[in-house]
């Protein structure tokens, strides 16, 4: 557990989802995709919770209910006590699976451009997305386009959009999906170091096994659509870390737990998207 | 100057020397083509007794009412096309083909309800440039990414604040396009119309010296369209530079 708690007392509640499911279609007498659910669960304040599953499982779906910025079709959310429905609430910070830096605007500006629609003072402006802008390692970029630079600098550059904003509970959406392996586990060190400096809740979707293992306190591992969570995991890693964690013997049966659900899930997800393609052929 | 610059000032240059050539030692008859230097010489001397001015100031006046009028339509109808997909899905077949249709084929018809003067000559003009800024309205829209309207739902944007910080930048150099072909297309209905009919115009007096034979005076004054239109050219590429030079390494300003 990353938190020492006092014996007895139970973690402190950041958010809860209660029996929450989410469909697409079926307006119209149209089809019903079951992306999601229903999913019960609860995170924990302070906490690194990464949500691990098959591709096309629900992930984002999720991220985005957990997030407010779709209504679930059943079931409710609630963050810091209070429901979620359609709003994201104040306190709540995401970072998306594609790519959401803004072309028109160079690093600094992009950093900026949260605090400058919600009233904040220029120079507590200035101050946030210097301190933002160094954290993430884009000094030198500070002045540079978004089309100038890598793909991992320009996650990093929404990373500290959302950082200068003093988010309360962070959602990433697969922010490093399109970097390399050993990037990713660099991307995966800073990380941990805002997230232990911000003393904020983590909730990372990923799809890579050795990225969840190495970063989460628990990992929730995903059924193939409409997901579910089948395992939640415990990995007891200090609070004190980074991918050097990966050196530990205990690294090697959190994963193997993991891969024992995720493999036939991953297999159906296959499957699903074998059937869809054969399905659209056969149209 | 970049090398290609110099090159292709190079060939422009070589070119009107062969055509000087051609005519001064007669080898083109002084009634097909003028000398380029006689071609310059005539529309300095237009410039100079004030002779074509009003003409000028008519095919400019017509050629901005249209560039504004179809910029600020094919943007609204882009719009509106974008809002009711259904209507969307009915008009694209028509837009798609619309360059297919010879818009100067209904000029004569409107000039005849409208009488000669600028509405007809307008009218035409956008009729011929407006589809190009719907088109790139639309591209526009369709381009614009749908994660940014999640980003604009995490800062509990307004519909306003939405379209003015995220949409409308995004949208910029794609609507910048869709201007660029609206002047060019402009420039065509205006002075095309003018050839065809009307009683005033730089388009007018071109068709007017060439009825007349003044072949000097004809080509001065096409000298002067193609001045018109690669001055416009020039205008309409500082915005652009200044996109392009974000992906260039330089800072935009
Ligand atoms: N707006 C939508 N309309 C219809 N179907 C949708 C919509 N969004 C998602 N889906 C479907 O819901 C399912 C889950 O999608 P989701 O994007 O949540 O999966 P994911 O686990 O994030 O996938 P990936 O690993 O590719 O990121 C998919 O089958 C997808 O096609
Ligand atoms: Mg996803």
């Amino acid at each position: 557990m990353a938190v020492p708690q006092p014996v007895g007392v139970l973690p402190e509640i950041h958010a809860e989802c209660r029996d929450l499911v989410r469909n697409f279609g079926g307006i119209a007498g149209g089809h019903v995709i079951e992306a999601m659910g229903p999913i019960t669960l609860e995170i924990r304040r302070g906490e690194f919770f990464s949500v691990i599953g098959p591709s096309g499982c629900g992930k984002s779906t999720f991220m985005d209910v957990l997030a407010g910025l779709t209504p679930p079709t059943s079931g409710t959310v609630t963050f810091e006590g209070l429901p979620v429905r359609g709003t994201v609430p104040d306190g709540v910070g995401a970072v998306f699976q594609e790519d959401a830096s803004l072309p028109w605007l160079n690093v600094w500006d992009n950093v900026a451009f949260s605090l400058r629609h919600d009233g904040t003072d220029p120079a507590e402006i200035k101050r946030r997305v210097d301190e933002a802008v160094a954290f993430m390692g884009l000094r030198q970029f500070a002045k540079a386009y978004p089309n100038q630079l890598s793909g991992g600098m320009r996650q990093r550059t929404c990373i500290a959009r959302t950082m200068v904003m003093r988010p309360r509970m962070i959602l990433l959406d697969e922010p490093f999906a399109a970097l390399d392996a050993q990037t990713r586990l660099l991307m995966g060190d800073e990380l941990l170091r805002l997230w232990r400096e911000t003393g904020a809740t983590v909730v990372l979707i990923t799809h890579a096994l050795d990225e969840a293992v190495m970063l989460s306190d628990r990992i929730g591992a995903m059924s193939a659509r409409p997901g579910r969570f089948l395992d939640i995991v415990e990995t007891g890693w200090p609070r004190e870390r980074d991918s050097s964690i990966l050196a530990r013997a205990e690294v090697g049966a959190v994963s193997s737990r993991l891969w024992g659900v995720l493999r036939e899930e991953s297999q159906k997800a296959l499957d699903q998207s074998g059937r869809l393609a054969a399905a659209r052929e056969g149209s | 100057m970049t090398a290609v610059r110099k090159r292709q000032i190079a060939l422009v240059g070589g070119l009107l020397l062969v055509i000087e050539f051609l005519c001064r030692v007669g080898l083109v008859h002084k009634t097909t083509l003028a000398p380029p230097s006689v071609m310059l010489a005539t529309l300095a001397d237009e410039f100079a007794s004030g002779r074509i001015l009003p003409d000028l100031g008519e095919t400019l006046i017509c050629i901005l009412a249209s560039t504004i009028i179809a910029t600020i339509g094919g943007f609204v109808v882009g719009l509106v096309l974008n809002s009711f997909p259904r209507l969307r899905d009915a008009v694209r077949p028509i837009l798609a083909s619309y360059y297919s249709i010879p818009i100067f084929a209904f000029y004569p018809a409107l000039a005849a309800i409208l009488g000669l003067g600028i509405a007809p000559i307008i009218i035409t003009a956008v009729l011929n440039s407006i589809v190009g800024m719907i088109i790139a309205t639309e591209d526009a829209l369709d381009r614009f990414p749908r994660v940014l309207v999640k980003l604009a739902r995490t800062h509990r944007f307004t519909w306003w604040q939405q379209a003015l910080h995220l949409q409308l930048p995004a949208m910029l150099p794609n609507l910048l396009g869709g201007v660029k072909l609206v002047v060019a297309y402009s420039f065509i209905g205006v002075i095309g119309s003018e050839f065809l009919m009307a009683a005033i115009g730089v388009g007018y007096q071109i068709s007017y010296s060439y009825n007349e034979f003044n072949v000097p005076r004809m080509y001065g004054l096409m000298l002067l369209v193609v001045i018109l239109v690669a001055l416009a050219n020039l205008l309409l590429n500082v915005p652009e530079r200044r996109f392009a030079s974000r992906a260039m390494g330089r800072r935009g300003e």
